[in-house]
């Protein structure tokens, strides 16, 4: 009876303690989730009148080339990010985990892009694209860079990946050289004394010690990088004709100013389902991976 | 074994190409700090132009951006947001990650409560974007405050799973050697749980403080109505009236990256600790 009461004046304080925290979360997160899907079966603009359309904005998602553009340019930027960060930032991880000289302060300067804000890496490297390189190009008489990469409707998405990818590197790079400081030395050792070369040892003891790592960022980039806002804000707001227009940047125009609140609400959902998919597709190939140890 | 070790040497040819590829990083801070410090008259329309060291380092360029984009305003908003979020996160989140940690393996009902905490990770802005301004409009919360719940909000699911997941390392018999000395659970877990999560406090810090602190989105569409500004957003404002003036636009850009500059030449150690301590324990 005793140790009963004792048990429940504990489950009381745990509830109490967690409750006001889900009652949090679910008002600014889950609801404004309802209230968004809600939205996305009526007309509403945002303000005034609304009616119920049923499935119409989904339809007419489909037909909308404005955003199929945006699908194209954010999955095509998301693919080509989230390879190149993971290569690039496997090679930085080895090389700053490897015999080197100054390796922390090495480390240190090459984390310093994630600390910076991404708008404002945007707007530095706007001048770099704009001016710099141009002038570079006019300086030594390279042609092809003297016009701005940005001003250009076929490649201003390259320079959008290049900041995103300058960036997304120096987060990635550390969590690869925490993953590689995970494996032992003696396992390398082993495999040394096996007669194992460098390929070999790196193909079949560091790659399969490190997915559980690949996994987190590579679902970590592809998710942030789907997500792209600040480097489209500072860099072209969408543009050369809308060639680099990012699904979010797209619900945050036409949603919050274009009048299309129903609209991109259903966008919305649409692109939210699509994350949680390739989320958990990414997570169930990696983890598969995982087991084959 | 040791021998075997240092026959390999320092890899000087490596250390030496990592070194050159600093300037990727370093290249676009130089120019940041050369262009602010210029007058418009230097910058001629050739590479020398813009990187060429300023023929004398004027602080005009600071005092006039200061001016335009308030700082100072800007700068405590940036500061108060941030810092209460990070408090804030640290003192709810590892609540809330204990009691479920402590409960999930034994009662169903908290574990779904970490599910769906957990999955709240994969809801992108975007879908709740539209909702919460005219939320928090009708809440009266279309401010600073509003956008502190809101990152507290966001940040949870991260939060709660480093810190249920760090929980499988402090033994049940710590709290239970408490709770026989008389201790209530809400005692206990100040005085016994709450300090030693202090690992995972200064990680969960380290990357709500990265989040909070660069975030645009949020204030811009939260704080719209209101005359609140936090550093990022105020180069936006700046951007879009003034974005012509490049040395003074440098000057406003370099100006708003010194807080987070000076805060990880401090917590370096911290700071990447505390990023790849979250990896591994995620």
């Amino acid at each position: 009876m005793k140790s009963g009461r004792r048990l429940s004046s504990k489950s009381r304080t745990y509830l109490g303690m967690l409750i006001p925290v889900v009652i949090l979360f679910f008002a600014f997160n889950t609801l404004p989730l309802i209230i968004g899907a809600f939205y996305s079966f009526t007309n509403y603009r945002g303000y005034g009148s609304w009616d119920f359309v049923g499935l119409r904005n989904y339809f007419d998602l489909f037909t909308d080339s404005r955003v199929w553009n945006s699908y194209l340019f954010t999955f095509k930027y998301a693919i080509v990010g989230t390879i190149l960060v993971n290569v690039i930032s496997l090679l930085m991880g080895l090389a700053l985990n490897s015999k080197i000289r100054f390796k922390s302060t090495l480390r240190g300067i090459y984390f310093v892009p994630n600390i910076l804000g991404g708008l404002i890496v945007g707007y530095i490297f706007s001048f770099i694209f704009t001016y710099i390189i141009p002038a570079v190009g006019e300086t030594f008489n390279i042609e092809w860079i003297q016009n701005s990469i940005l001003a250009d409707e076929r490649f201003a998405w390259i320079g959008v990946l290049i900041v995103g990818v300058w960036q997304a590197v120096a987060m990635n790079t550390i969590i690869y050289i925490s993953g590689l400081q995970t494996i032992p030395e003696d396992v390398y050792e082993a495999s040394r004394i096996d007669g194992a070369g460098k390929f070999l040892t790196f193909r079949k003891i560091t790659l399969p010690l490190l997915m559980p790592f690949i996994s987190i960022n590579l679902v970590l980039s592809t998710k942030n990088m789907l997500m792209v806002f600040d480097q489209i804000m500072s860099l072209t707001k969408g543009g050369p004709a809308q060639s680099t227009e990012s699904i979010s940047y797209l619900i945050y125009r036409n949603g919050m100013d274009g009048g299309q609140f129903g609209f991109q609400s259903a966008n919305a959902v649409i692109f939210f389902i699509l994350i949680v998919t390739i989320s958990v597709i990414q997570m169930r190939m990696t983890g598969k991976k995982e087991e084959q140890l | 074994m040791r021998r075997l070790k240092r026959k390999q040497g320092t890899n000087w040819f490596l250390t030496f190409v990592l070194i050159l590829g600093c300037l990727t990083v370093l290249f676009p801070l130089y120019m940041t700090v050369i262009i602010a410090f210029k007058n418009p008259s230097e910058m001629t329309n050739d590479v020398a132009g813009a990187l060429a060291p300023p023929s004398n380092w004027s602080f005009d360029n600071f005092a006039e951006a200061m001016k335009v984009t308030n700082f100072w305003s800007a700068l405590a908003n940036s500061l108060f947001i941030s810092g209460i979020t990070i408090v804030l996160s640290v003192l709810i989140h590892s609540i809330a990650g204990y009691v479920i940690g402590r409960n999930m393996r034994r009662k169903k009902g908290y574990k779904l409560v970490y599910f769906y905490i957990v999955s709240g990770m994969f809801v992108p802005f975007a879908i709740l974007m539209m909702p919460l301004v005219k939320e928090t409009a009708q809440i009266g919360l279309a401010n600073p405050i509003g956008v502190i719940l809101l990152y507290l909000v966001f940040y949870m699911p991260m939060n709660v799973m480093l810190y249920s997941g760090y929980l499988k390392n402090i033994p049940l018999a710590m709290e239970e050697a408490a709770e026989i000395d008389g201790a209530s659970t809400w005692k206990t877990y100040w005085t016994v749980i709450f300090p030693m999560m202090k690992p995972m406090h200064a990680t969960v810090a380290v990357l709500t403080a990265l989040g909070t602190w660069n975030d645009v989105m949020t204030p811009l569409v939260i704080m719209s109505g209101s005359e609140n500004t936090t550093l990022p957003l105020a180069q936006l404002n700046f951007q879009t009236q003034f974005g012509t003036n490049y040395n003074l636009a440098f000057a406003s850009y370099l100006l708003s990256l010194i807080p987070i500059l000076i805060f990880y030449v401090v917590c370096q150690k911290q700071i990447i600790g505390g990023v790849a301590n979250g990896a591994v324990k995620g």
